[in-house]
This record gives structure tokens, sequence and C-alpha cells, in this order.
């Protein structure tokens, strides 16, 4: 890789005036893990790194008031074992615990891991100048789009890889923004963004943000939660297909829900139709089934991945017959 | 195997004409500008923080209970010092891209990716390799229990993979089949010879294997 400046901030202060106004000017470093890989092709090419690792007091769960905050340096391997978000965030204790290897979660962060890059082939080829790196094509429409999505697509049709923005999608989440400006809240749901709004990027920040906490709201105990991933070998990979429910029940009766798909499409995304096919009903196997169906009714599959279509069917069925 | 030492695109600074010219330009400036603060537990000798960082830096690393004092660039990965600056060739580098496995050592008895980790990033850290991981002269459990159960062919995966069954055992408990295969998920095996890796690492933890 191209050798670059490395900064180590010691404060969030010192890293955000340490940014440029230029992704090429200097790249946020956090568990490093796609950063690395990125800059090793030669798909990222910094003159600077800023080193998020070295600033204290990110690295934490704790609970605050009815919130649990994730400070944003925090290693998955950290989310997955710890007993405040098994208990109350059980999609998002699943996902983490289902992210990549556990040497990656062991050095990977959950924030790294929700603005990681997209594993698009095309993407991570050097040679492939596809409009995610400032070309004007999206190579994956005329070509090989096994991987890519059945919603949200055009005129790049990535999938967004982090399985534990799936998990988080299914909660009441707000991410914390910090920049020399100061600092502001924004929910997780205006985080990320489509290609038709802007391709080259996959959330709303800007070069010289960085995320220093995530507080999700901790759902009460009527509330249940899960996460299924399908991934093509078992031992480790990105996602083919996942899905995020969560479910207030009453009784057999489902008061609200949240279906959110992952490798579905550019951002995570929330299938309201298969919510609205579980909201106010008892949950039963014909129930589950409908929420299946309605989580692709409206999908528009590429050439090479309408199994995608069948995969989603199901493991939101799934999901909604192991939480009752 | 892949990655050539001296492939200079790939972030191997210890070899190549070009990358060794290179050094010596940066190592220059950066001795020049490090002030004389440098304590044992320093991360990095570090310039004064400005905004621009650091392009090189000495810096020390705690390998098998050992202090190295190592200059390295800003780039430099962590496997790349050990194979190349210190001969610690026992890690290997297989997909160097985070994917295989070869390059597992313990960062403060955590199995990490030392091909995906900034040499700066483990200054200053407790570094295990395979060449530090038995006790004292003796093999450990882990390594005795590979060797009994004849738990590789061609072995050049095996490194790494003791280190992550040396860090599953040490956690203690006793981890069945899915616990073992969930942590040795990290290590891939171009021979295929999980079942009898699997076995060795249930036989090191206590258990009797399938």
């Amino acid at each position: 890789m191209k050798n670059f400046a490395l900064l180590n901030a010691r404060t969030l202060d010192e890293a955000v005036s340490s940014l440029g106004t230029d992704w090429n000017e200097a790249a946020v470093m956090s568990g490093g893990t796609d950063l690395i890989g990125s800059m090793k092709r030669y798909i990222q090419t910094p003159e600077k790194v800023v080193n998020l690792k070295t600033v204290s007091g990110l690295e934490e769960i704790r609970s605050e008031n009815e919130n649990i905050v994730i400070g944003a340096e925090t290693k998955i391997a950290h989310v997955a074992s710890d007993s405040k978000v098994s208990e109350h965030l059980t999609a998002l204790s699943m996902a983490a615990g289902n992210v990549a290897s556990p040497q990656i979660r062991n050095m990977g962060t959950i924030s790294g891991n929700i603005c990681q890059r997209p594993r698009c082939w095309y993407y991570r080829d050097t040679e492939v100048p596809c409009m995610k790196k400032g070309g004007i094509r999206c190579y994956a429409v005329a070509g090989v789009n096994t991987y890519h999505a059945i919603y949200g697509g055009g005129p790049c049709h990535i999938v967004h890889p982090s399985d534990t923005a799936v998990a988080l999608s299914a909660f009441d989440t707000t991410l914390t923004i910090v920049d020399k400006y100061g600092t502001k809240d924004v929910p997780f749901s205006e985080f990320f963004v489509l290609p038709e709004e802007d391709a080259s990027r996959e959330n709303i920040l800007k070069p010289f943000q960085v995320i220093s906490k995530i507080t999700v709201k901790a759902p009460g105990d009527n509330v249940k939660s899960t996460f299924i991933k399908v991934q093509e070998r078992e031992a480790w990979d990105f996602a083919v297909a996942s899905v995020a429910l969560s479910m207030k029940m009453e009784g057999t009766a489902c008061r609200e829900a949240s279906v959110i798909l992952g490798a579905a499409a550019p951002i995570p995304w929330r299938s309201e139709a298969a919510e609205n096919e579980l909201t106010g009903k008892n949950i039963t196997e014909t129930v589950a089934v409908a929420a299946g169906r309605a989580a692709v009714a409206d999908s528009t599959p590429m050439t090479d991945n309408k199994y995608k279509v069948e995969l989603f069917t199901n493991i939101v069925k799934r999901a909604v017959t192991e939480l009752v | 195997m892949p990655g050539s030492r001296s492939d200079d695109k790939n972030g191997y600074d210890g070899v190549s004409r070009r990358s060794f010219l290179k050094g010596m330009g940066t190592g220059v400036v950066s001795t020049t500008v490090i002030p004389a603060v440098a304590s044992a537990k320093d991360k990095i000798d570090r310039i004064s923080q400005s905004s621009e960082g650091i392009t090189s830096a000495n810096i020390t690393l705690n390998i098998n209970g050992n202090d190295h004092r190592v200059n390295v660039e800003s780039r430099t990965t962590l496997v790349s010092v050990l194979r190349n600056k210190l001969e610690l060739t026992g890690t290997k580098i297989g997909c160097n891209n985070g994917e295989c496995g070869a390059c597992t050592v313990l960062l403060d008895g955590k199995p990490v990716y030392s091909c995906m980790m900034l040499a700066m990033d483990a200054a200053g850290r407790q570094i295990t390799t395979i060449e530090g991981i038995a006790d004292g002269g003796e093999l450990n459990d882990v390594q005795k229990s590979f060797i009994e159960n004849d738990a590789m062919q061609c072995g050049f995966c095996i490194p790494g993979q003791v280190i992550s069954a040396t860090a599953l055992v040490s956690e203690g408990g006793n981890p069945g089949e899915k616990e073992i295969r969930k942590a040795m998920s990290g290590n891939l095996c171009r021979c295929g010879a999980y079942p009898h890796i699997f076995k060795a690492v249930a036989n090191a933890a206590g258990k009797g294997g399938r």
C-alpha cells in the first residue's frame, strides 16, 4: 500500500481537527480491517490516516437511563459477548456474533462495521472505474450481479455489507456524529443514503466527521428480537441475505414489528409491507408466511440474484416463527 | 507462497530497493523530529502532535515477552515486521487480506490477523507468536495434541491454527464441537485437515473429541 501519515488521535477534538474536506486527504481508521484491505488494493489511497483507536473513552458499553450506549470504538467481540446487549438487544448480539471471524471480531469495531465499504466485486477491483469510484457506470447491471441488490438499486446496485447495521435498524437507535463544528444526534434510519442520492458513499458522513457513540433505546420486556444470516459457507462470510426482526408482543398478538432486510439493498432495508402483515395480528404460521411473501413482494431482482427472493421469503418466515 | 517479500505494492517494507530508499528518506526526517522522551511503555516515539501525523517512527514491540526496537513506516503491517525485520517467520502470510488466518497472532491474549494490523497499532501491546506459544522449552497442550492427532498435512496454516486453538483452550471451560468450530472458523486449511484439527483442539481442551 501507499505510505501515509498516521495520526494517533488522543481526543475526538484532535481527530476531527486533523480531518480534511476531501476523502483522499484523510481517512478515518477504526479497527482498520476494511480500510487496510482497501489501501492494500489501492482502492483508497489517503495521504493521512486518523486513528480513532487511540482516542480514550470510546470503547465501552454502558446503561444510561433507559438507553444502552455503545462507544464507537467498542470491538465487535465485546458487543457480541456483552450481557446487556444480549438481554435487551438480542438481534444485535446475534448479528455481532456472526460478523466475520473471531480474529476480525477482536479487531473490528461497531462504528467501523456500520461504516465499512461495500464488497461489490466491481468496487473492490482496482481496475474497474465504477461509479462508486467516480466512474459513470455500474458494471453489475450488465455484469455478474449474484450478490447485488433486489431493492433500492440504481444507479449503483451494491448491497450494504454490515450485519450490525441491519440489527441496529430494528431498534430505536441514534448515532452521535462529531465534527469540528460540534456534535449532533442522527436517527439511525437517516444515516444511510441510497445511490440515487449519492452513489459514491453509503451514508451521510462527511470527510471531516466521525461517529462517537451509538445509543439504543432498550425496548421493554415484551419486545423480542432475532437475527438470521445466510452465508454461502458456514465458517464465515458476508451475508447473501439476512433479516433482523423485533416484535412487541402481547400474548400471541404482535403490537409492533420491525423487519429489516440485510444484503438486500444498498442500505439496511426496512420492509413496511412485512411489518404490516405482523402488526395487530395473532402470530401464526400463516401470518409468518404472509410476512415472508410481503417482504419481497415489490422487489426488483437482477439477472443473477433471483434466488434472494426465495431466501428472504423463507428467512423472514423463519424469524417470525422462531420468535414466538 | 502468495505474496513475494519484495512486493512493494503490498507494503512489505523490508527488502525492495525502492522501499529501502523511501524508508531512508522518511527515516532521516523522523529521527530529526522525534523528541527523546521515549519511555519503555511509550506506544510510539511521537513527533509533537501536529495535525500532520507521522510517516515512520521507532516503536517498541513486545513479542513473546521481549521488547524489540524497530523503525517502521506507517503502512507497515505487523506481520511484515515479524517476518521481514525480526525473522519470526513462524507467522505465515497466506491471503494477506484478512481472510485465511495464517498470520494469526495473539494481541493481549486475543487472536488477531497480523496482516490487517499496522505495526504501529501493536506497539505497547503484548504480542504472542507461534515462536512464543510453547511453555519454556516444552510444547504446550495444543501443540502436543496437534502432533498426537496428526492434525496437519502440509502444515502451512498450522501456526495460525495453533494460536487460535491456544486462545480457546486458555479460556478454560469445556468447549463443545460447536464452540470449537466457531473459535477455529477464522483459520482456513487448504488441505482440509479439519477433522483432525477439531479433534486435536477438543483433546487439548480436555474433551474426548468425537
